[in-house]
């Protein structure tokens, strides 16, 4: 399948964190038609397995998050209104006046309402408006409102994917199913070339709320080696260059104490090899990452983290560029067919 | 000597290979199996004697900086490795990179600042690394993005008992351990010289779940306060009374039959003792303590001022003591005065 | 069971230092259980055997407390917390030591109200020097709150509620359940209060099938409360998300089949901040399908911990029912 589609087949679906199914049956038909199999484990992780030539057994496993953030209802007003909660970090200045879907007893069409500017009070004018003080209205009677939608409900924002000019994309849930869909360009492309090691590739679950998926699928996998494919902050401006990644020059390359030396020295070996265009990110502690839960499971993995730049993160609008999905697949790609077991066993000399 | 060695040595969060390669060095003589892991971790493995299996850690990263990017004038601009205090930064000597090169912190200077700029800290986009380099093109043939920084502190003895330098956090803990290590235990040993503790207790994990201990001692450099303005019940611990034992700190609760044990011995040798009087921080302690099936676990320090900052402060009759009670609490161990 | 709850809820036992508690619950349970262990962490791990596959009840038997830091030359003692706790709740409050030494909560001269933090006071055990006080107490001795079990009629009030009504619960549970469908691994947890600690290493050891915690839950039924549809006296709830985790869909449809199976009345909890010991249950190893049944509680983290009978008896039921009814998803 080409990636712009899939793509736009995963973001329009849902998938909050930690109710990841609707998005997980998309990708699991997808990964179907490269894998060797494809499996869900206890807390919904897709596991799609590759398996590599010869009989080194070599483990690699590749993890991109499918969760999205979303909201919660947590309590429903007299004259129907929903009051909601964030899953996962939302910048709440995001949700004012969005359209939004409550997926009650059947998905519900709502909006995010707000007093208006002509009522606001003089100290009211300069504030944001706080998540707790905001409302969901489906413009329904309370009786209907409680026939269709239960405390628990998931809400996300109602938001059809969106081609921009070139091969710029937009849409909620860029972060992270584009890198889902590089997984699903390096799953493609390991079938025109060959490769020792078994490839695990894994959207995960459950990374918004603190890196669970990763955390577990690694402990049932127990890979030799950990690649995380996440996105980082794109180029604007108003942020500093040194803090971004500019936008359509391929994958950004992580280094520090999260990344294993050698993997970072051989995905840059790689990348300058077959002409992949590149940035590197110096990471000094925490990755924010599956990366980060990757490496410390069982008795440590060596792990890798490589990022698509990505403009306005944690909103309904993110955007990137479709060519760095594309190279990212191929150098994640070309990577796993330049490993073999002498150099996995090196990963452990110091 | 070793610990000015340690002290000395370049060894930021991810990139302990100087320190490693000090520790085997220097323990060669005295351990013949060593094991390493994904993440780095040193592991010096002794004794055979099917006794219970004791896991002691110190860690061997300190608090630095990293390179994130190079000004076109030269100046390299960087990320904190750590938790270090931004006010500690400014106009120190820092050595940058697997070359080593020396670099000195800079910022604005004062008769250019604004009056109300003089009371804030000066924050990281204020600061830089000048290595002396005319241009962008010229500090990249030196320096490479991502390169690590740690300050140039030369240790220093400043009376019979009292010495300084940078990273006493935790290089007294490895100097503590190495001392340990040389002797003779009739128990399954495991000195795990960790990774990573900075930047969150990474590398003591994974090195408890492969070693499988049933015991385990953390050794550290631990905060210690007892200057003004602190109040006498916010000194934490004190400059020469003795090892530091915690009872609880924000990542782990010790094992009170270690601790009642530690306390015992201590008594008995006459080595003066104190208990750490804040429960703020974490330590690899607390990794180390939900291990698979929970493993008990205590953390005995080394008071030192000043850490997380460029120079550090500690006492070396502490220090000294600090060996002699993990060594007769290891004997204690291991001729069964104390069962868990 | 009120006589049951008086004793879980009044005896002491803070995060680390639950001994005391420990052997009340082992006393209680001893005849209805087929084995019992205590692990490095010191949980107590009791096993009714029923045969299928392995189920963990989480209920933590650990409190929030004080921690003595320091003792001064006049005999005050200062203190950190152990577990959250907010200086609000503690002025003029009383608090208890293992050994039984009772001290009063004191603070600093206050220029205001705001100025109030846990730093600013201290405990006064009677003592008049630091010898005098260290006869009775020591530095790292930790104290509980020391407050009387009130029994109101419908609604019971008391310290350490929170988690002691789950203690009771699982206790009286234990003793009812007729035909289990599993071998019940009921967990009398440590040090959650401090970190979800003691489940973690339980349930790494017990690997087991289905990981059910049971605990206390914040309330929206109070003058100008949090927005959260939870209340007293309308039933135990099935969680569906906290802090620590989102509870598997299917163990949360499973809870609430059992409810409405035998028509025990149950609320739905989204409870916006706070954690559970089945959030470190659902991370075990390759994870492990795991929920919650709170009681509501009001008050949470005071002396004065709030919960109504009739949720505490149908939660008996749930937790009974939740035994003896197979999980298949």
């Amino acid at each position: 399948m080409e990636s712009k589609e899939f793509l736009k087949l995963m973001v329009e679906q849902t998938g909050v964190s930690g109710f990841e199914n609707p998005v997980a049956e998309v990708i699991k038909k997808a990964f179907a038609t490269v894998a060797d199999d494809v499996c869900t484990d206890v807390l919904g992780n897709v596991i799609a397995r590759k398996q590599g030539e010869g009989d080194e057994r070599i483990s690699i496993m590749l993890a991109a998050h499918m969760d999205e953030i979303g909201m919660m209802i947590t309590k429903i007003e007299e004259g129907g209104f929903l009051k909601f909660i964030a899953i996962g970090g939302i910048d709440q200045r995001t949700l004012v006046a969005q359209e939004v879907k409550v997926h009650g007893k059947r998905d519900v069409l709502g909006i995010i309402g707000m007093k208006p500017p002509h009522l606001l009070s003089p100290e009211e004018v300069g504030a944001a408006i706080k998540m707790q003080d905001m409302v969901i209205d489906l413009g329904l009677p309370i009786e209907q409102v409680k026939e269709l939608v239960t405390v628990g409900d998931l809400v996300t924002v109602h938001r059809p994917f969106i081609a921009l000019a070139g091969d710029f994309v937009a849409g909620k849930a860029m972060d992270d199913r584009a890198a889902v869909a590089v997984l699903l360009e390096c799953l493609q492309e390991l079938q025109k070339i060959r490769h020792k090691a078994d490839v695990y590739a894994v959207a995960t679950v459950q990374e918004e709320v603190g890196l669970r998926g990763a955390l577990v699928s690694t402990y049932h996998i127990a890979p030799q080696i950990g690649i995380a494919i996440d996105v980082c902050h794109g180029e604007m401006p108003g942020v500093p260059e040194q803090d971004t990644a500019p936008m359509g020059k391929g994958p950004n390359i992580a280094l520090g104490a999260n990344i294993h030396p050698k993997l970072y020295e051989r995905l840059v070996e790689v990348a300058k090899e077959h002409n992949i265009p590149y940035t590197i990110d110096p990471v000094p502690g925490p990755s924010g990452t599956d990366a980060w839960a990757m490496q410390v499971t069982r008795s440590g993995v060596p792990t890798a983290l490589v990022s698509l730049p990505l403009r306005y993160m944690h909103t309904s609008v993110e955007t990137l560029s479709m060519a760095d999905v594309k190279s990212t697949g191929r150098l994640l790609a070309y990577f796993i067919a330049s490993i073999d077991k002498s150099f996995v066993e090196g990963l452990l000399c110091y | 000597m070793l610990l000015k060695r340690l002290s000395e040595a370049f060894g930021p969060s991810g990139c302990e290979g100087e320190v490693r390669n000090i520790l085997m060095e220097e323990l060669a003589p005295h351990v013949k199996e060593w094991r390493r892991d994904a993440l780095g971790n040193l592991i010096a493995v002794k004794g055979s004697a099917g006794g219970l299996r004791v896991m002691l850690a110190a860690h061997m990263d300190e608090c630095g900086l990293m390179i994130s990017s190079i000004d076109r004038s030269g100046l390299l601009r960087f990320r904190k490795v750590g938790g270090i205090d931004d006010r500690v930064l400014v106009s120190k000597h820092v050595i940058v990179g697997s070359k080593k090169i020396s670099g000195v912190i800079g910022a604005k200077a004062v008769h250019l600042q604004k009056p109300d700029e003089r009371n804030q800290i000066i924050p990281l986009s204020g600061l830089y690394i000048d290595i002396g380099a005319k241009s962008k093109e010229d500090a990249e043939k030196l320096i490479k993005i991502g390169d690590y920084v740690v300050f140039a502190t030369e240790y220093k003895a400043l009376s019979d008992t009292v010495v300084v330098g940078k990273s006493f956090d935790d290089r007294a803990g490895c100097a503590v351990l190495v001392e340990v290590l040389k002797d003779e235990y009739a128990l399954d040993i495991y000195g795990a010289f960790t990774v990573q503790e900075e930047i969150g207790l990474r590398g003591a994990g994974v090195a408890a779940y492969a070693i499988e201990p049933d015991l385990a001692i953390v050794l550290e450099g631990t905060t210690c306060s007892d200057i003004p303005p602190s109040k006498e019940y916010g000194y934490c611990t004190t400059l020469g009374q003795g090892p530091a034992i915690t009872i609880m700190d924000a990542s782990v609760i010790c094992d009170r039959r270690m601790i009642a044990e530690l306390v015992r011995i201590a008594k008995d040798h006459d080595i003066p003792l104190q208990f750490k009087r804040s429960v703020t921080g974490g330590s690899d302690a607390g990794k180390i303590n939900q291990t698979k099936a929970g493993v008990p676990v205590v953390v005995i320090s080394v008071p030192c001022r000043y850490i997380h900052s460029p120079i550090s402060m500690l006492n070396l009759t502490d220090f000294h003591n600090t060996i002699k009670l993990v060594k007769l609490f290891l004997k204690s161990i291991a001729e069964g005065g104390f069962v868990l | 069971m009120k006589e049951l709850i008086k004793k879980v809820v009044e005896t002491y036992g803070p995060a680390g230092s639950e001994a005391q508690i420990r052997e009340l619950i082992r006393s209680e349970i001893a005849p209805y259980v087929d084995e019992m262990r205590v692990d490095a962490l010191g949980n107590l791990i009791a096993l009714k055997r029923g045969g299928g596959k392995k189920l963990m009840l989480a209920a933590h038997m650990d409190e929030i407390g004080i921690i003595v830091t320091h003792i001064d030359k006049n005999g005050f003692l200062r203190f950190f917390p152990v577990g959250g706790l907010s200086p609000l709740t503690l002025i003029g409050n009383r608090v208890m030591f293992e050994n039984g030494t009772l001290g009063v909560v004191g603070a600093e001269k206050l220029e205001a109200q705001k100025d109030l933090s846990l730093n600013k006071l201290f405990i006064d055990i009677g003592a008049a020097s630091k010898t005098e006080a260290e006869v009775k107490v020591g530095i790292g001795d930790v104290a509980c709150m020391s407050r009387e079990f009130v029994d109101l009629g419908t609604r019971l009030v008391a310290k350490a509620m929170d988690d002691r009504i789950a203690c009771a619960i699982l206790i009286e549970a234990l003793k009812a359940v007729r035909e289990p469908t599993y071998d019940i691994y009921a967990v009398f947890t440590t040090q959650e209060e401090v970190g979800l600690r003691g489940a973690r290493v339980a349930a790494y050891d017990i690997t087991p099938d289905l990981g059910i915690a049971i605990d206390v839950t914040r309330t929206g039924d109070t003058p100008e409360s949090i927005t959260m549809d939870v209340s007293l006296g309308k039933g135990p709830t099935v969680k569906i998300r906290d802090s620590s985790l989102l509870c598997t869909p299917s163990v949360r449809k499973f809870m609430e089949e059992v409810a409405q199976q035998n028509s025990i009345m149950y609320q739905l909890e989204v409870l916006e901040a706070g954690g559970t010991d089945a959030g470190a249950i659902q991370l075990t190893k390759g994870g492990i399908p795991a929920g919650v049944m709170s009681i509501p509680c009001r008050y949470i983290h005071t002396a004065s911990e709030m919960v109504d009978y009739s949720d505490v008896q149908n939660g008996v039921k749930l937790l009974v029912g939740i035994m003896e009814t197979e999980f298949k998803g």
